[in-house]
C-alpha cells in the first residue's frame, strides 16, 4: 500500500490526509506546532455564515480519526528530495520519513503587523489585530487595556496586504469580509458602540460575502469610510487619534476611537518557506508555492509527486481550502495509479 | 494681514468627532436605506440637476454621513425631485426621500427643534 505524507494539520492537510485515507492510503501528516487544526484554532466564528469554528475543527478531527492515519505534532520538515520514485522528508531534528508522495499543506501565517509602525501595534495598548479580537470574543469579553467597554472601534482594511512599501503587493482577500464579520460581532455584544470601517476597496469576493455587507450597513449601522489610515497616534486622554483621507469626500479627516483592529493579510509561512527553498521547490512573486499551472495544475509542484494544498499556494477561505486539498487528493491517486 | 498679501487657511479636515451629524442621523432613522449607499455615483451621473449645477446626490450623502452640513444645506433645493435616481440606485437606497428627509431635518435645524 502507497504511502503519503501530508505537511501540515491545517484545515487543507487534514482534509487531505482524510480523504487519502478514505481511498485507501497510508498517511502520515506531520505537524510543526503541538495541536492540529492550524490557523483554525485561532478563529471564533466564522464568515460568512458565522458558524463556530470548532464545529468545522470537529468535522476535521472526526475525518481523520482513522487507523491508516499517523499524526506526527511538533514535527517541522525542512528539506523534501526525490530519489528513485520516493521523496524522502527531513525533520528539523535530524528524523527521516520516506513516502510515495507528498501533499504540501503548510498554509499561512498571519501579517505581524509591528514593521507598519505608524499603526502603533505593539506600542499603542488598544490597537489590536484581527486574531487578537478573535481571541477576546473567544474568551468571551472585548475589554480596552483598562478594562473599560470600548465605545467607538475601528478597523483598518489591508494591513499587510496591497503594500508595496512592505513587500506585500497582492490582496489577501479574507480580511475585508472578516472585517465586516467582526464589527457585526462587536456591535451584537456592545451596545450602542460605533464601528468604521476604513478601506481601500470592498473586496467581498465570496458567496454571500456582499450580502453579509449589506447587513453590517443596514441592520447595524456600520460606517465604512474609504482612504487607507496614514497614521494612528496616542492624545493626551489616552484616546488613539486615526487620520486619512475620505477620499469619497475628497478631504482629510480625523477621528478618535477607544479601539483599533488591524485587518492583518495573510502571507506564505514562515515554515512553508524553508521547505521551498531548502527543496528547490518553486515560489512565485507573492513568495507562496508556484504550481505548475494556474489553472490545470494548481496542485502540482515541479517536484514529481509532490503535491499542494490549501493556502500555502496563496489566500483562500475554508471553502476553498477543503475544495483545493480535495483536488489535490485526486492529483495524488492520478500519480500513484500511474506509477505504480 | 491682507495688505501683506498672507491669508489664514481654514483647516479642510473632517473633524469627525465635532461635528453634528444629526441631519443624517434623521435621514437614517426615517429612511434606513440611507446607510446602504456604497457612494458609487450612479445617481449623480443620472441626475438632471447634477448636469447642470454642481448637485450630487453621492457628495450629500457622504458629506452628511461625516457632519459637513452646510455645502448640502445650500445645495440640496436644486433637487427637483424627478426621481430618477432611484431607478438607477443599484442598493435600493429610496434616494428620493432621502432628499425629502434631508430637506425635512434642514427644515427643523433652522427653526432650532428637535431632530
Amino acid at each position: 500500500m502507497s504511502n503519503v505524507v501530508v505537511i501540515g494539520a491545517g484545515v487543507a492537510g487534514l482534509e487531505a490526509a482524510g480523504q487519502l485515507a478514505l481511498s485507501g492510503y497510508k498517511v502520515t501528516v506531520a505537524e510543526k506546532g503541538e495541536k492540529i487544526g492550524g490557523n483554525l484554532c485561532n478563529w471564533h466564528h466564522l464568515f460568512p455564515d458565522r458558524r463556530n469554528s470548532e464545529e468545522v475543527l470537529n468535522y476535521l478531527k472526526k475525518l481523520v480519526n482513522k487507523p491508516d492515519i499517523t499524526i506526527l505534532t511538533g514535527k517541522e520538515i525542512t528539506n523534501l528530495s526525490r530519489k528513485d520514485g520516493k521523496i524522502y522528508l527531513s525533520f528539523i531534528k535530524g528524523d527521516k520519513l520516506e513516502a510515495d508522495a507528498v501533499v504540501i499543506a503548510t498554509g499561512f501565517d498571519l501579517f505581524d503587523s509591528r514593521p507598519k509602525e505608524e499603526y502603533g501595534y505593539g506600542l499603542y495598548d488598544n490597537v489590536i489585530s484581527s486574531a487578537d479580537l478573535e481571541k477576546m470574543y473567544r474568551n468571551g469579553e472585548v475589554r480596552m487595556k483598562n478594562g473599560e467597554i470600548p465605545e467607538k472601534i475601528g478597523f483598518i482594511h489591508c494591513v499587510g496586504s496591497r503594500d508595496e512599501k512592505i513587500g506585500n503587493l497582492y490582496c489577501s482577500k479574507l480580511c475585508c469580509v472578516t472585517a465586516v464579520k467582526q464589527a457585526i460581532e462587536i456591535s451584537e455584544k456592545i451596545n450602542n458602540i460605533k464601528a468604521y470601517c476604513f478601506y481601500m476597496d470592498m473586496r467581498m469576493s465570496g458567496v454571500f460575502y456582499e450580502e453579509l455587507y449589506r447587513e453590517a450597513q443596514e441592520k447595524y449601522g456600520i460606517s465604512f469610510i474609504r482612504g487607507k489610515v496614514s497614521e494612528i497616534s496616542e492624545n493626551i486622554k489616552g484616546k488613539l487619534v486615526v487620520k486619512a483621507e475620505d477620499t469619497l469626500a475628497g478631504r482629510p479627516l480625523k477621528m478618535e476611537l477607544d479601539m483599533v483592529v488591524l485587518m492583518a493579510g495573510i502571507e506564505m509561512s514562515k515554515s512553508g518557506e524553508h521547505l521551498a527553498d531548502n527543496s528547490s521547490l518553486r515560489r512565485g512573486e507573492n513568495r507562496f508555492f508556484l504550481p505548475a499551472d494556474n489553472h490545470f495544475g494548481n496542485n502540482v509542484s515541479n517536484m514529481k509527486g509532490v503535491f499542494y494544498a490549501g493556502c500555502c499556494v496563496g489566500p483562500m477561505n475554508i471553502t476553498e481550502s477543503i475544495s483545493h486539498a480535495r483536488a489535490a487528493v485526486n492529483e495524488v491517486i492520478n500519480y500513484l495509479r500511474n506509477i505504480s | 494681514m491682507g495688505r501683506f498679501g498672507y491669508t489664514l487657511s481654514k483647516p479642510r479636515v473632517i473633524d469627525y468627532d465635532a461635528n453634528n451629524r444629526c441631519i443624517a442621523e434623521f435621514i437614517a432613522a426615517h429612511e434606513p436605506t440611507f446607510n446602504l449607499c456604497i457612494e458609487c455615483g450612479g445617481c449623480a451621473a443620472t441626475c438632471t440637476a447634477g448636469n447642470f449645477t454642481s448637485f450630487s446626490l453621492r457628495e450629500m450623502n457622504i458629506l452628511l454621513k461625516r457632519g459637513e452640513n452646510s455645502a448640502p444645506h445650500e445645495k440640496i433645493r436644486r433637487c427637483m425631485m424627478c426621481g430618477k435616481c432611484i431607478l438607477v440606485c443599484p442598493r435600493g437606497v429610496n434616494t428620493r426621500n432621502v432628499i425629502a428627509l434631508a430637506r425635512e431635518a434642514f427644515m427643523k435645524f433652522d427653526r432650532n427643534e428637535r431632530l
